[in-house]
Parts: structure tokens; sequence; C-alpha cells
């Protein structure tokens, strides 16, 4: 442990924790981790963003901590110790949002709870903070919960301008003047079975462009 | 108030917990490959949500609340601690999939023997944590609707889990895209069968 003394902050190493699971290691789309809520929140951007932001805060900080415990954990109860400081972070992220974005947080609903058993955030602990140092861990956590955070974004930017016309609550497609020549929202991409199709193409496409990721029967 | 046979019927076809709520994703797309497998892990999914979700309504009637201390004295009435509610929910949800497993392992070896593996499993699904968290949301009136909420998503959860696997089977046959083999063809038949699911909407109970 103690060859590399002072390695330094963003060295490339460190880097590559960041960018890995952007694309190659991206963790909705390769290893189909947190898919619950990442289709049921991305109706609409605003929704979508604020979820990437709360698993991202989440993540991050709760791999922090349990990779400064990771030494002081029984292995046999390390789950239950896991999800007391993942419930300790969703309970302090939803109030957070309950007092100063309360309509978003009415809209997330029951989803924000739902971090406590979103498959990233405890595949991340396992996998990561508890063999790793707290830096590395929360610079993990950050690439991780950007990964997912970016397919959240890009499902819901599909489904938002298709579903209502608009992007970020503005009416793209009234002011390009499209409803005058006849075009109608496609109502379908606002009910949640599209979302499960939209992640499927997304799917399709980063593998036709990364071969080495198609699955071998 | 609603009837029970309603909520049940209700939470089965219509607010389906996969194909409406899209929970219990994860282990929905990783334990589909065999319908053996996947029968097993349903069943474990309606027995777990059938105990959690009436032990979690008990709780939050009488705890956590506003106003739910109230039983114990007039001074507790203006407690809530309905902040504490995902703690004590995950806390149940874990404790309780142990006890269960322990009691299959000890009283029914052949069960155990189908369904040990899945039992721990479960403690991460979204479906049971959801499961819970709705009914909080929804405010049934009493233990009873609760359980047959329970239950009822428990089901629509077998089914879903057990159609897509009979799916995955018959699919191994046929030519897909490279690309699109495996995890993406899995999340468009599942929005598939999630369009299908939705003509059960226009039933009204």
């Amino acid at each position: 442990m103690s060859k590399k003394e002072r390695e330094p902050l963003f060295s490339l190493k460190n880097l590559r924790l960041i960018s890995g699971p952007i694309n190659k290691g991206n963790p909705v789309t390769v290893l189909v981790l947190g898919i619950c809520s990442a289709l049921a929140v991305t109706v609409k951007l605003k929704p979508a963003l604020v979820m990437g932001i709360s698993v991202m805060v989440v993540l991050a900080f709760s791999n922090v901590v349990i990779s400064m415990m990771r030494n002081l954990i029984p292995n046999r109860i390390r789950i239950i110790v896991q999800l007391v400081v993942i419930s300790f972070m969703v309970i302090v992220v939803d109030q957070i949002l309950r007092a100063y974005l309360f309509d978003v947080s009415k809209q997330l609903s029951v989803f924000v709870g739902l971090i406590i058993t979103n498959c990233i955030i405890m595949g991340r602990l396992e996998a990561f903070a508890l063999g790793n140092k707290p830096w590395q861990s929360f610079l993990d956590g950050i690439g991780n919960a950007a990964g997912y955070s970016l397919i959240l974004v890009i499902v819901a930017f599909f489904r938002e301008l298709l579903g209502s016309g608009t992007i970020w609550g503005y009416p793209v497609l009234e002011k390009l003047g499209l409803y005058k020549i006849g075009y109608e929202n496609n109502g379908l991409m606002i009910l949640p079975p599209m979302a499960l199709i939209t992640l499927g193409v997304i799917i399709w496409i980063q593998r036709s462009k990364n071969k080495d990721l198609i699955e071998t029967k | 108030m609603e009837h029970i046979f309603n909520i049940f019927i209700k939470s089965i076809f219509i607010n389906n917990m996969v194909f409406a709520y899209f929970l219990g994703m994860c282990s929905y797309l990783a334990v589909s490959k065999t319908v053996k497998t996947s029968t097993g892990l349903g069943i474990a999914v309606i027995f777990v949500l059938g105990i959690t979700v009436p032990l979690n309504y008990t709780l939050n009637k009488y705890l956590l609340e506003p106003g739910a201390l109230s039983w114990i004295s007039k001074d507790f009435a203006d407690v809530d601690l309905s902040y504490l509610s995902f703690i004590i929910f995950i806390a149940t949800i874990a404790s309780m999939t142990q006890l269960v497993e322990m009691i299959v392992e000890r009283f029914a070896p052949a069960l155990y023997a189908q369904l040990g593996i899945f039992l721990p499993l479960i403690a991460v699904n979204c479906a049971i944590l959801g499961g819970s968290l709705f009914m909080q949301q929804r405010d049934y009136d009493t233990v009873w609707q609760a359980t047959s909420f329970g239950i009822g998503s428990g089901v629509g959860w077998f089914l879903a889990i057990v159609a897509l696997a009979a799916i995955r089977e018959k699919i191994r046959y046929s030519n897909v895209p490279a690309p699109l083999r495996g995890l993406g063809i899995t999340f468009i038949i599942t929005g598939l069968m999630g369009i299908a699911f939705m003509s059960f909407m226009g039933i009204k109970l």
C-alpha cells in the first residue's frame, strides 16, 4: 500500500475512473444496473436531471463513507451496514428536495426513496468502495452516476420532445410551427412502455458502434 | 372504501409493478433466462411482498404517520416521524427476508432448495420497497387492503417475469441483429409486453 506515497489527485488512472463508466462501462446500458428508476422518471427532462443529480450525491458520498469504514465492517453484516448508510443519504436528499424543489419531488414520488434499492449504489459499494481508498471511491461514484444520468437525460430528451413537444418545458415544436402543418404529439412516448423501447434502441446504437460490447450466446 | 378484490385485480393488471412502474427491473432482467428459475424468484417475491407490505402498513399506521403515536398518550399527538420511513421500511424488509429464509430452511427444506438462493436477493429488489412506499402513498384504510395490494403486486410481478422468461426461451432460436442480442431485445420485448398490458387500463373497477 505504501509504494505510491502521494499520487496526484487527478492522475490519468483517476480520471479514467470517471470517463470509463460514461461509455464502455456504462452502468445502465452495459452492466444493467439501476434500470428501475432510470425509466420511470424520464417523461420530462427536469425530473430526470434532478434524479441523476440525487443519485450522484447519494452514490458519491455513500461510496466515501463505506470506503472509510471498509476495514471496520464485519463481512457478515456488510449488507445491512451499507443499507443503513445509503438510507441515511437518501433521507437527507429527500428532505432537501422537499424543502427546495417541492414540485419535482412530487413528480418523482416514490422513486427518490427507491434510490436505496437502486442496484447501481449497492453494486458500486460492493465492487469498488469495499476495496479502494476514499478519493478513488468518490471519483468512481461520480463517474458511475454521470453515466447513469447521461442515459436518463438522453431518454428523457426524446420522450419529452416527441411526447409533449417541449424541451425543458419550452414549446419548441410550437415555435417551429409544426402544429400548423398538421403535426401531432405522439402520446405513446409519454406512456411507460416507450421508455423501454427507447432504451433498447440506445443500447442498439451503442453496441453497433462498440463491437466488443456485443453479447455472445 | 375500495373492495379488497378490486385492489387485488388492479394491482395485478392495471398497476402492474413491472409494466407501469418499472419496479424490480434489475432482477427481472437478470433472472429471466429460464422459466424454472424465474418461477422460483416470482413465488419468493409474492411471499415477501405478502408479508412485508402489511407489516410496514402497521408500522406506518402506529409509528410513523403524523399523529400516529397518539395511541400512547395525547402528548405525542403532533409527532411526525414520517421522515424515518425509508430506514424503517428497509430494515423491516431486510430482517423479514432473513427471517423467512431461516424459517423456510428449517421447516420446508424442499421449498428452500428451490427458493433459497433468491431470498437474500430480494432484500434489494426495488419491487419490495416500492410496494411498501406505494402502500404508504395510497393510504389504504385497513390492513386487509394493504395485504391484498401486496399479494396482488407480487402476482403481477410473477406473471411478468414468467412470461418474459418463456419468450426469451423461444427467442434463442431466432436471428436477432447482433448488437441487439441479449439486453437490447429484452428491453424491446418488455416494452411490447407493456403495450399489451396497457389494454387493461380501460377496465373500470
